[in-house]
């Protein structure tokens, strides 16, 4: 089996030439730009940034703290108004937030007063107003047993762990069936051992759904482990596109297959190298 | 890699099991018996309270003690020496006509309560009696489309206990049923808010007195030509309005200060506005709401002594008032057992109402 490795600094969308045949892009960020008026005078976050993201890919985004990753993703999400430039999902412009495009939060962002059950089903029956109860119902267990909460169908939000919560939270996510996922750091706030098992837990499931996924990370092991294309992003003010490497690991991945794998260091200098400089 | 996770169904009690688990949240838990936690929760509490009294009853003392003297000296300037023999002749005798007025002292008022429960008792067996007496009457004029007689006899301590805690109920339920709706729309719109906060803090610190006023010119006129009890419609809404402006505050701060998480987790699921505000927004500022609720029980308490004083409805405000000007020589003792009374059942109302919020609220951390 030979996997042929490429380090890409073109595929950076229409700014540097590369074009994707159009129906086969789900999610197009075009010359987009946000701005923050403050009392000193606008505060540029993002300008000119130019992203395509395909069908059925997986995208991390890496970049320093504060240079504009959560505003881009939460302007994806719809949360927050786009000041100039385009966002469209599968070439219709976006007009605020909608469950097309399901967000898992950094903070689990359950409500406590619900159970692991309910909080799903919140989503499911919002989506699915036409499916029986039952129905409604058997979707929503069926991501939780997806993500490992079995047992855990009738807890209240704030009795499980922080890590079970997040688990919720990504049931809650893939079970509104979305056309892209946004995760905004979903695993900052876990140690290390849970975040792993979340990893593991978010790819099994994504490699049943395929649903296109934008995730937002700060771990550079993290990002090559998920993602189909890491996408860099300079440090702001006017924050964009600044890198995007390709990770042509074969799916699916287990984390000792990539770990052992003769690129991994390679992608990893790559990525160390762009935050470092 | 999966964890393991223990199964806990949620076990839907039957009634019966909710109100023992309730009464059972409302007593503290009991702790670990040692030496350490003897002394702590039952010899020091205990000690204090025996302090209390005694200080309480060394201090009555002393004033009895100015209060004969002056008596006696009063006497002897005005009337001679005789005068002044008898008088503390007629004082040491323990004679009602001459004992001087001041603070009772713990014993006089353990017997003042004792004397109250004894009329309760008193005037429950006459209410019965009354009862029995005119039941084959009263059947006999309801067949007729009568009104049947019914006891108009002196209510007792007990029962005007009871009619404060009608009507503090009723003036509870009216700052509830004002404040909790009135709070979440103000608490949904930043304009709302913003026009709406003046009105809030002119009236919130108004004095519970001119509040009777107010409602007592707008009762009295609406009720005119109907029979309704005015007193304690009056007075139920006076104790409502000077109540609920704690909740309609807590309310309002709740609802306007939801979690932004819970908020986008609405948006991006697109709930519309009457889901957003049922299943995020009020569940979420319940704790808050319960925080005013209990705050607004109490102070209904506080203040409906004063309005029943003022309005001349009964209860517990007006026994005291009667009392004060009774001035009967254990008046002033039964003043200071209602005194105890007003404020057990206010402590009572607040541990319900703690009680309740602790259950309602889902970060568990509401406290005494």
């Amino acid at each position: 089996m030979e996997m042929v490795v490429e380090v890409s600094k073109q595929a950076q969308g229409h700014e540097n030439g590369v074009v994707y045949p159009s129906d086969n892009i789900m999610l197009d960020l075009h010359d987009l730009k946000k701005v923050y008026p403050t009392p000193k005078g606008d505060y540029v976050v993002l300008e000119h940034l130019n992203l395509q993201i395909l069908k059925e890919e997986f995208v991390t985004i890496i970049g320093h703290s504060g240079c504009g990753k959560t505003t881009m993703l939460s302007m994806i999400a719809g949360l927050n108004p786009i000041s100039d430039g385009r966002i469209s999902v599968l070439g219709n412009p976006i007009k605020g937030p909608g469950p097309d495009r399901g967000v898992i939060f950094q903070a689990p962002s359950l409500m406590p007063w619900m159970t692991a059950l309910q909080n799903v089903k919140l989503g499911v029956n919002q989506v699915f107003p036409h499916a029986s109860k039952s129905q409604r119902k058997d979707i929503a267990m069926y991501y939780l047993d997806k993500v490992g909460l079995e047992g855990a169908f009738h807890k209240k939000a704030n009795e499980l762990s922080q890590g079970m919560q997040q688990r919720v939270g990504i049931a809650r996510a893939f079970a509104i069936k979305p056309k892209v996922l946004l995760l905004d750091e979903p695993f900052g706030m876990l140690d290390s051992l849970t975040r792993g098992e979340l990893q593991d837990i978010l790819i099994e499931i994504w490699n049943k759904e395929k649903i296109t996924a934008v995730m937002i990370t700060h771990d550079v092991d993290e990002a090559i482990f998920l993602a189909d294309r890491v996408v860099m992003m300079t440090s702001g003010p006017r924050a964009k596109i600044g890198d995007v490497l390709s990770i042509d690991f074969e799916r699916p991945r287990t984390r000792k297959s990539v770990l052992e794998h003769d690129d991994y260091y390679k992608y990893r200098k790559h990525l160390i190298d762009f935050l470092e400089h | 890699m999966k964890q393991s996770v223990t199964v806990v169904q949620d076990e839907k009690g039957n009634f019966g099991t909710m109100v023992k688990d309730f009464v059972i949240k409302l007593i503290p838990a009991m702790p670990k018996w040692n030496g350490k936690t003897l002394v702590r929760k039952v010899l020091i509490p205990l000690a204090s309270i025996i302090l209390f009294v005694g200080l309480w009853h060394v201090g009555a003392k002393a004033l009895y003690n100015i209060e004969a003297d002056y008596k006696i000296q009063k006497a002897l300037t005005d009337q001679g020496q005789e005068a002044a023999d008898q008088m503390a002749a007629c004082i040491a005798s323990g004679d009602v006509s001459c004992q001087p007025n001041t603070l009772p002292s713990p014993a006089q008022v353990w017997t003042s309560f004792n004397t109250l429960i004894a009329d309760h008792k008193a005037i429950s067996a006459d209410k019965a009696e009354f009862k029995a007496k005119t039941a084959a009457l009263n059947a006999k004029r309801e067949a007729e489309g009568k009104a049947p007689i019914v006891y108009t006899g002196r209510p007792s301590f007990v029962d005007q206990i009871f009619t404060s805690l009608k009507t503090v109920f009723a003036g509870f339920l009216l700052a509830l049923i004002i404040a909790v709706p009135v709070g979440v729309i103000i608490g949904l719109s930043t304009t709302l808010r913003n026009s709406f906060n003046w009105l809030i803090q002119i009236f919130k610190p108004v004095s519970p007195v001119v509040w009777l006023l107010l409602v007592f010119m707008i009762v009295k006129t609406m009720t005119k030509d109907s029979e309704s009890d005015s007193a304690f419609i009056i007075s139920f809404i006076s104790v409502g309005l000077c109540a609920m402006w704690a909740t309609l505050v807590n309310t309002a701060m709740g609802v306007a200060t939801v979690d932004k998480d819970y908020i986008n987790v609405a948006k991006v699921l697109k709930l519309g506005p009457i889901q957003k505000v049922f299943k995020v927004i009020l569940p979420s500022s319940l704790p808050l709401i319960f925080t005013g609720l209990r705050i607004t029980l109490s102070v209904a308490w506080m203040v409906l002594i004063a309005i029943e004083l003022l309005a001349q409805s009964p209860g517990l405000g007006s026994f005291v008032w009667e009392e004060f000007q009774n001035g009967a020589n254990d008046s002033n003792s039964k003043i200071i057992v209602a005194m105890f009374v007003i404020g057990i059942i206010g402590f009572l109302l607040d541990r319900i109402m703690l009680t309740v919020q602790n259950m309602v609220s889902f970060n568990k951390n509401a406290t005494a």
